[in-house]
């Protein structure tokens, strides 16, 4: 069985792994996900249409968080029996907000906005063609957080 | 020069989960704008249909739709989809041929049949659709976005569930008797903060069900109106549909990212506070101008964001209006006197009307049951998916 990227070319894969966003060479904005404006600036003040590759910032801070108590609709391929997830926005250095399912084992309990999130890559599927991963937000704890509370 | 249109006649078909076509609903309520305006529909020489996206090739031509249904007689047709802001739009597009000298009097009709439980996105693989994707990789479902901003305001201003609660046990009251609200019941808070958590810290309650309905605008021009002898009739002041700024830094539903504000810089104004900004400034009034606000609570805390969006009070200060009584009919700013979504359910393409509806009878002073006194302006605002979203000012 293999893991493969549920989406081909938004993150990396291995010890570091960060989400791939893209950015304008001309006016250096950064876009994620990386097929945003299909090869043309949206920034309105900008013409450019070559773009580069770009590793995000794989540490962020919470935007805000929730959590899915519900099965969600497909597409979504829940696991069997369904369990339910947190969610996390987290606006990164690059000056962008990026959603995504938090770390398996943190709930909403563990999240507060304005706290810090690690990226991580995790199975969000599995099917007869191995485990299908997804870029994930990890909170983070700093030792002695607790005693900050 | 005067920019304003005429509201003539409105009408609605209660909202509901009837199970029928959404053009009998449209017909029935374009009927009674008609009949509300007493113009005969052979006088109508254009048709605006707010698209319903759900319901096949007649959703899809909407305008035609309605015209067909109610007897072809010739008039010019529009179709408009813009996600929650349709009705909006619909009634932009009608608004402009009249004040361009090329219309006298238009019906804008938006109706919908809508499915159970979540909105799902349609069906089929679709690897370029941020509408997609979201549920596909994210299981990211329309009330998820709504407990983010939710939850933002629990963490940034000290909002709690209770207030939530307290935002659905107020429109439950407003809406108890009006005739088009699907749901006149009473709920308590414990009712709210009782039922099942869909997404933390959103329970079932706080958040708005979907629902078949339709309204309908009669608008003429000014000069039209006159001939019709109606005095002193509502008018349409503004209609916004700006689109947001770049960058859009507000996390928007379905997108899976915001825009960077690193090279652009942070915008002057989110883009829910564009919306009313636009209004107010094409209509030349303020907030402070304003008697009544029929908002989008797509949940019970989207409505104290709304508030604040259309500058009502300061930002992270809905709650005290709130506690205070201000947003209840009665008090300094009643909010959502109709009962809101917490009373109707959406119906995507009918929402946006069926708000100036509702704004209409409360400055002609017949929202029996639930009439704020004395109203002479009102606003509206909405929101929807890919940038959509949209804010009418009415006034006698």
């Amino acid at each position: 069985m293999t893991a493969t990227p549920a989406i081909e070319g938004w993150f990396t894969t291995g010890a570091q792994p960060a989400l791939v966003g893209t950015r304008c060479t001309t006016c250096t904005t950064v876009f994620f996900p990386p097929t945003a404006g299909a090869g043309f600036c949206r920034n309105p003040a900008c013409g450019g249409e070559a773009f580069e590759d770009v590793e995000l910032s794989r540490h962020g801070v919470i935007w805000s968080y929730t959590d899915a108590q519900y099965q969600p609709p497909p597409p979504y391929v829940p696991r069997a029996p369904y369990e339910p997830f947190a969610l996390a926005a987290v606006e990164l250095p690059e000056g962008l907000v990026v959603l995504g399912q938090v770390a398996d084992g943190y709930g909403v309990d563990d999240l507060r906005v304005g706290a810090e999130a690690e990226l991580v890559v995790e199975t969000l599927y599995t099917d007869d063609q191995g485990d299908h991963t997804i870029w994930r937000w990890k909170p983070v704890v700093e030792m002695g957080a607790e005693a900050d509370g | 020069m005067s920019n304003d249109v005429v509201v003539a006649g409105v009408g609605m078909h209660p909202w509901g989960k009837w199970g029928r076509s959404f053009v009998e609903y449209g017909v029935h309520a374009a009927r009674a704008a008609l009949t509300d305006a007493a113009v005969d529909w052979r006088d109508v020489d254009l048709v605006v249909g707010g698209e319903t996206v759900r319901n096949g090739y007649g959703g899809y031509v909407a305008g035609a739709t309605f015209a067909q249904a109610l007897g072809w007689n010739g008039a010019r047709v529009a179709t408009s989809y813009a996600a929650c802001a349709t009705g909006a739009q619909a009634l932009d597009t009608a608004r402009a041929r009249i004040l361009a000298g090329m219309c006298d009097v238009a019906l804008v009709v938006g109706a919908d049949t809508t499915p159970k439980g979540f909105l799902a996105p349609n069906a089929g693989e679709r690897w370029d659709d941020p509408d997609w994707l979201r549920f596909r990789l994210l299981g990211m479902t329309n009330p998820a976005y709504f407990a983010l901003y939710a939850r933002r305001r629990m963490d940034l201003y000290g909002a709690t569930q209770e207030d939530f609660a307290q935002v659905k046990v107020k429109n439950a009251r407003h809406g108890l008797s009006n005739p088009y609200a699907r749901y006149r019941k009473e709920v308590s808070a414990a009712d709210v903060l009782g039922s099942a958590v869909v997404s933390d810290p959103l329970h079932l309650l706080d958040i708005c069900a979907t629902s078949d309905g339709a309204a309908a605008v009669v608008l003429t021009s000014v000069e039209h109106a006159r001939k019709l002898g109606l005095a002193d009739p509502v008018r349409v002041r503004a209609i916004s549909t700006v689109t947001p700024t770049f960058p859009n830094t507000v996390l928007d539903m379905p997108n899976l990212s915001t825009d960077s504000s690193a090279v652009a810089g942070a915008p002057e104004r989110t883009f829910k506070e564009s919306i009313a900004h636009a209004a107010y400034e094409e209509a030349g009034i303020g907030p402070e101008d304003v008697g009544l606000a029929e908002v989008y609570d797509l949940s019970t805390a989207l409505e104290l964001d709304w508030i604040e969006d259309l500058g009502l009070c300061r930002r992270g200060e809905a709650e005290t209006l709130l506690r205070a009584g201000d947003t209840t009919i009665g008090g300094r700013i009643p909010v959502n006197p109709s009962g809101g979504l917490a009373c109707f359910g959406e119906a995507v393409p009918a929402q946006a009307l069926a708000q100036v509806c509702e704004v209409t009878w409360q400055l002609r002073g017949q929202a029996a049951g639930r009439q704020v006194e004395g109203a002479r302006v009102g606003i509206t605002a909405n929101q929807g998916l890919f940038g959509h979203g949209s804010s009418v000012l009415l006034s006698r």
